[in-house]
């Protein structure tokens, strides 16, 4: 089992919805997000291009932070997702630092906090909340390793970038373009 | 012309817009560590060596100060953590792929060592002193007898502690200015450069002062060399290396870097060292006090611009 989300950029709108979804499911506290929309605009008028991207943990197969957590706190859980054990985490802001994707924050309550790929929907068989309230149905979570499964499918048929692969950590996040 | 915005809003304190997780507490922590390790190198290398009565401030004074600032890095590193009460994982885990983890199992031993091998020496510095009890007068006698047999082990574990305030920057990928593997060897013979600029304020031996001088203008001279080679592997690497090298080279840190670091911290003492070398009377404070308040500033620098660099895409 391989969980992996892909995300199409040329169906997002840049609404916003995951990103309240996520913070209404998960009680993310206010100022903070576990995932975010990104607007990157390249060029000048006339000849711009634009790509919009929702952007979150991108729940690595050669994650950094879990390998340089000093407690074992961030740690894998079936089907890839890492996740952060709170009673574990003691806070010193290393994988923090680790990530590329600068996808962790410090929780006010101390404990390091990010994207779970809403483990607690996923282990009772729905999507996560972000993808299943997108209006466009721009995103498709899914297990790699199922030859059904309907990111496969996206992954067969369009071309796809993760972000700075060159960082060496696999993400499992793709972007659809 | 490439432009990223954040349509969702996206304003967490601390990461954005540039990751400033880590304040003063650890470059503070990595001074003190490296300092620490410049010490108890010198007292083990000089105590192996049997120059234990030549070098009296370097193998006897000098570690005194150890424990102190092993255990203020130590509590440095725990006003750091954001979730205090669960500090004692870091000692019921063990984790050797986390350089956090092995770090503050490498503390966990040197401080004891730094200890013992401190408190050794308190009776020969303070004759009136008394242990009281008969078993830490055992222990001490015990001490005594197999000083070299401690020192093996000291001067290797320093030398591990004083790469290990670097490597702790360079494990993180994510942050290009840190990941180079220059950086565990330059902070170490940095630690060592404070350490021997410690011992060279204690020193009121002429002899003693002299050849730490000298160990300290080569260990500045391969400092340099180091941090050439640090900017001359960030050039010739990918483009987020160089815009790392690029905030010391022309962007905001290079005034601090080159006027405390490199010119205050470290060319001037060496001069300054170098006079004193060939017979002109240097009060010893001056470079000494430049040595280490250029050390501790290099930390700072590092740490603060190494969180801001980051991968582009």
């Amino acid at each position: 089992m391989r969980y992996a989300m892909a995300i199409d950029t040329r169906k997002c709108v840049g609404c916003s919805d995951c990103v309240v979804a996520c913070q209404t499911e998960n009680n993310v506290p206010v100022g903070f997000c576990r995932d975010w929309v990104i607007e990157v605009v390249d060029g000048t008028y006339p000849n711009v291009s634009i790509e919009l991207r929702s952007e979150r943990c991108n729940h690595c197969k050669n994650s950094p932070c879990v390998r340089c957590c000093p407690t074992g706190a961030s740690h894998f859980e079936d089907g890839g997702i890492v996740v952060v054990d709170h009673e574990k985490c003691i806070g010193c802001g290393a994988c923090i630092q680790s990530c590329p994707y600068n996808a962790r924050y410090s929780h006010p309550d101390g404990y390091v906090d990010k994207c779970t790929f809403c483990i607690h929907r996923v282990r009772q068989g729905s999507d996560p909340a972000c993808v299943s309230v997108c209006p466009t149905k721009c995103m498709y979570f899914g297990d790699l390793d199922d030859p059904n499964s309907k990111i496969i499918n996206m992954l067969k048929n369009r071309k796809f970038k993760s972000l700075a692969p060159e960082a060496g950590t696999k993400p499992q996040i793709f972007y659809l373009l | 012309m490439k432009e990223e915005l954040f349509v969702s809003g996206r304003n967490i304190p601390n990461i954005d817009p540039y990751l400033n997780i880590w304040h003063w507490q650890i470059p503070s922590y990595l001074f003190l560590g490296g300092l620490a390790a410049g010490i108890l190198f010198f007292a083990a290398v000089f105590t192996i060596l049997g120059k234990e009565h030549k070098m009296a401030t370097a193998v006897k004074i000098a570690p005194m100060i150890v424990p102190f600032a092993l255990i203020l890095g130590l509590f440095f590193l725990f006003l750091d953590l954001k979730h205090k009460l669960y500090f004692w994982q870091l000692y019921t885990t063990i984790r050797l792929e986390s350089p956090m983890g092995w770090g503050s199992w490498v503390l966990m031993i040197m401080t004891p060592i730094s200890i013992i091998w401190s408190a050794s020496y308190v009776r020969e510095i303070f004759p009136n002193w008394d242990w009281k009890f008969k078993f830490l007068k055992d222990f001490e006698a015990w001490v005594i007898k197999n000083r070299i047999l401690i020192a093996w082990p000291m001067a290797i574990y320093a030398v591990i502690l004083g790469i290990y305030t670097g490597i702790l920057l360079s494990a993180f990928n994510a942050r290009p200015l840190w990941n180079t593997s220059i950086l565990g060897p330059l902070f170490l013979v940095s630690g060592m450069s404070t350490g021997a600029a410690v011992v060279l304020l204690l020193s009121k031996d002429h002899k003693e002062r002299k050849i730490m001088g000298r160990i300290d203008i080569l260990l500045i001279l391969i400092e340099i060399f180091f941090i050439i080679h640090l900017f001359m592997g960030f050039k010739a690497g990918s483009e987020a290396s160089i815009n790392a090298a690029n905030l010391f080279l022309g962007g905001s840190f290079t005034g601090p870097f080159f006027a405390f670091v490199v010119l205050l911290g470290l060319i001037f003492p060496a001069i300054l060292e170098i006079l004193e070398l060939k017979g002109y009377k240097v009060p010893v404070i001056v470079p000494a006090a430049l040595i280490l308040i250029g050390g501790l500033i290099f930390r700072f620098l590092i740490v603060e611009a190494g969180q801001i660099t980051k991968y582009l895409y």
